[in-house]
């Protein structure tokens, strides 16, 4: 019985390694280092904004306002990024700044007012959208500097950049929610909001902080993507959030808060982009590849179900 | 007892992965009778109800009622039968009203309309039989919590109950709201409804059931006429330990003389007022008075878990400010509340997280949870509180109720209180567990610790308070000396 119950908390690893194994044995460039090379780069911004969202989630609460951060905090750092202007930390701070400010807009409202954060971040996401518009005036901003280029772009020691950054932040964010107080007190109030209060936990400061993280996460994601794509667009990221939230959900985060972890939420990160990468290599066409990505989502929460009843 | 019974169990057994949560065991049941099934938390209680309502199949044994026997049928079936339960947690639909949640899954439709007006009609006659005044068209959210009990009785009795279980019916009800539902009961029993009644509480035990059936570690041990058990003989053979004294006496003699809290003109608009007292170091302050007079209302004011508080609270002489539960626990002032699932404990997390949660910051450096020191301190406490499974890692939510409430006092004492605030403390958990916890305050009490215990249970507030204080209707009635605190003198202050 122990052994069942342990495997079945792996279960989202398990099935990676089974899923990874199959797509392997159907195609054999897919178990190469430039091959995996690509597909860490391409989930690098997803499993960002996925960690944020994460946070968030495990206390009880979600965010669909990411995508719409991200293209804020993008533009905002593509305004500071043109050559020769500022140094590039200039536009790194400025966008993870505004990641923040908005990250604590949303914290603030949601504990302040009581409204539901759906329909509180909901907001935000249009809001943010029109910000990006007003700012940018609908035109994309380009001609950024070499330096700033290099974060979205550049390797160090034969590994991308942003591949770097996720592996720093998957460190960082593992320790918060395992080792430390704030982590504790985030499961503490997803699983039951009032005992936390009642234990002395200050709910609504620990509520803005996982926004706040879920905000600055953002504006990395947003400033890697700029910097990826050399440019910023005002209309860039959207739908992003629903990934994040897909990539928490496979990976074992419960979305009535409580249960989750960074490495699940890794782990989800990863399967959607294996699958994708896997469909690319077989030639499957990307409309093929969303019915099954969303059939992922639903047997994932499924399977999350039925352990939850066993419980 | 010679007719041949309405409902007659036998050789019921059951195993749950190798542990047997019944052994062997029987029950009879006669038309119209209250038999009391009694037993601590884990005797097999609920597995034996859970068999009755094909819930959960059997292993073997048989179950005959009306002479037939009961094999695998459905929970539909046997509700057809006119076997009814009505859970602890009342299981109504808040959003609908009273007449569509007696008939729900029942409604008389034609053709998928539904006629509000029929259900109306027979809820009307079915809510009058018990002699209940409830609107029938009122949405069940905006009633009692024992008037939505009550719905659940009418409900199974619109469902032509024969056998009606009540689980801890009254772990939720005031003592007029306990009158009514036994006022209730009687009447269907004289209608020659049988009820199998399942409590914690004696006095209650003593005052319905016409017999009682022992059950203990999933064993049969007996059914006697409840004439024929004394209380003393009925725990012991629940237990199947002698517990000689139900309220173990503190050993110290106090003449407190060290005032650590007071409260001044303390008042909380539209929940109570101007209420004053003082508890000393090492006394115990009874809290007695009716459900819903404002006492749980006092403690969480005093906690600072309700806002809009006037008046003033001292520790130690000092007046103090306290605008959240963070506050109070700084001002050394610890708080377990009326209802553990509600806001006592995390389920998801481990006993050892749940224990050090609200000292967390002692065990801390830079923002860092030093897992040693939580260990070490989670696991002293642990031993001392007697809680049962050794390996603190464990989730909390699949522990005993007692194990739950130890945790949640462990939780409170770990942040060194001067003051401890015990609402409904042994509120639905086992004799074994109450009387460890009993032990446990006389303990606290020894060492120092000024505790404010709230109560429904009078021969608790008796047994263990030095003075007690009588709320009624939000106002401060009494506070009564130890030697005038009697059960009769408590309910008149609390009546009036």
């Amino acid at each position: 019985m122990p052994l069942i119950n342990r495997l079945k908390s792996y279960g989202i690893f398990i099935a990676f390694f089974i899923i990874c194994i199959i797509i392997s044995v159907i195609s054999p460039q897919f178990l190469t280092v430039s091959n995996w090379t690509i597909i860490f780069t391409q989930v690098s911004i997803n499993a960002l904004l996925a960690f944020g969202v994460t946070f968030v989630i495990i206390t009880g609460g979600i965010d669909l306002s990411l995508g719409s951060m991200v293209a804020v905090t993008g533009v905002v750092a593509a305004l500071m990024a043109h050559p020769g202007d500022y140094p590039v930390i200039v536009p790194i701070v400025v966008g993870l700044l505004s990641g923040v400010l908005m990250g604590a807009f949303n914290g603030f409202i949601i504990t302040k007012s009581k409204i539901a954060p759906f329909i509180v971040t909901l907001g935000t996401m249009t809001i943010a959208r029109g910000l990006a518009l007003i700012i940018t005036k609908g035109r994309p901003i380009s001609n950024l500097s070499d330096s700033f280029n290099f974060i979205g772009g550049g390797s160090l020691f034969g590994i991308p950049f942003p591949v770097l950054i996720l592996i720093f932040v998957f460190v960082i964010c593992t320790i918060i929610l395992n080792k430390t107080v704030l982590g504790r007190y985030i499961y503490a109030i997803g699983g039951n909001e009032q005992a936390a209060k009642v234990s002395g936990i200050n709910v609504n400061k620990v509520k803005i902080t996982v926004y706040i993280i879920s905000g600055f996460l953002a504006g990395l994601a947003g400033i890697l993507l700029t910097s990826r794509v050399t440019t910023g667009q005002p209309n860039a990221g959207a739908g992003f959030e629903l990934d994040a939230i897909a990539a928490a959900v496979i990976g074992g985060t419960s979305t009535t808060g409580g249960v989750g972890t960074i490495a699940g939420t890794m782990i989800g990160a990863l399967l959607i982009g294996v699958i994708n990468n896997g469909l690319d290599l077989m030639n499957v066409t990307s409309y093929y590849q969303q019915v099954v990505m969303g059939s992922i989502i639903i047997g994932a929460v499924v399977l999350d179900g039925w352990n939850l009843k066993k419980d | 007892m010679n007719k041949t019974p309405l409902l007659s169990i036998t050789n019921l057994t059951k195993s749950f992965g190798g542990i047997k949560a019944l052994d062997n065991v029987q029950f009879e049941l006669q038309k119209g009778e209250v038999h009391a099934l009694m037993g601590e938390n884990g005797a097999g209680k609920s597995t034996f109800m859970k068999i009755l309502m094909s819930l959960v199949s059997p292993d073997s044994g048989e179950i005959i009622f009306e002479g037939n026997s009961l094999k695998n049928q459905s929970v539909q079936q046997i509700l057809g039968l006119g076997i009814s339960m009505i859970h602890q947690e009342i299981l109504a639909v808040d959003e609908l009203t009273v007449a569509q949640n007696i008939f729900l899954g029942r409604e008389n439709n034609k053709m998928g309309w539904l006629s509000n007006k029929i259900i109306d009609q027979k809820a009307k006659e079915i809510i009058e039989s018990l002699g209940l005044n409830i609107n029938v068209q009122t949405k069940v959210k905006n009633l009692q919590i024992a008037e939505k009990q009550m719905v659940e009785i009418a409900k199974a009795i619109s469902n032509n109950a024969k056998i009606i279980i009540m689980d801890e019916p009254t772990s939720a009800l005031s003592e007029n709201e306990v009158a009514t539902l036994f006022r209730i009961i009687r009447e269907l029993k004289s209608n020659g409804v049988s009820i199998i009644y399942i409590s914690h509480k004696m006095e209650e035990i003593y005052e319905i059931a016409d017999r009682i059936t022992v059950l203990r570690d999933g064993q049969y041990i007996t059914t006697k006429k409840t004439a024929d058990l004394d209380q003393n003989t009925l725990i012991n053979l629940m237990v199947g330990r002698e517990i000689n004294d139900v309220f173990p006496k503190s050993e110290k003699e106090n003449t407190f003389s060290k005032p650590i809290f007071s409260v001044k003109n303390f008042s909380s608009k539209g929940k109570f007022s101007d209420i004053n007292f003082e508890i000393n170091e090492g006394e115990v302050l009874g809290v007695a008075g009716l459900m819903g007079a404002g006492r749980s209302e006092i403690a969480r004011a005093i906690y600072g878990l309700d806002a809009l508080i006037k008046g003033e609270i001292a520790i130690n002489g000092t007046i103090i400010s306290i605008n959240s539960p963070k506050d109070a626990i700084k001002n050394g002032i610890g708080y377990v509340s009326e209802d553990r699932k509600w806001d006592g404990f995390i389920p998801n997390l481990s006993i050892k997280q749940n224990l050090s949660l609200s000292s967390l910051t002692n065990y801390t450096k830079n923002w860092f949870v030093n897992s040693d020191s939580e260990q070490n301190s989670t696991q002293k406490i642990a031993t001392e509180l007697k809680v049962k499974p050794a390996n603190l890692n464990q989730k909390l939510k699949n522990m005993s109720g007692g194990n739950q409430q130890k945790v949640v006092i462990g939780k409170a004492l770990l942040t060194n209180p001067k003051l401890l605030i015990l609402d409904e403390p042994t509120r639905g958990i086992d004799i074994g567990a109450k009387f460890e916890i009993y032990k446990l305050i006389n303990q606290l009490k020894d060492n120092g610790l000024a505790i404010l215990l709230i109560s429904s249970e009078l021969p608790e507030i008796i047994g263990f308070s030095d003075r007690v204080m009588v709320i009624s209707h939000g106002k401060q009635a009494a506070i009564l000396q130890k030697n005038e605190a009697s059960q009769e003198k408590i309910m008149q202050y609390a009546l009036n």
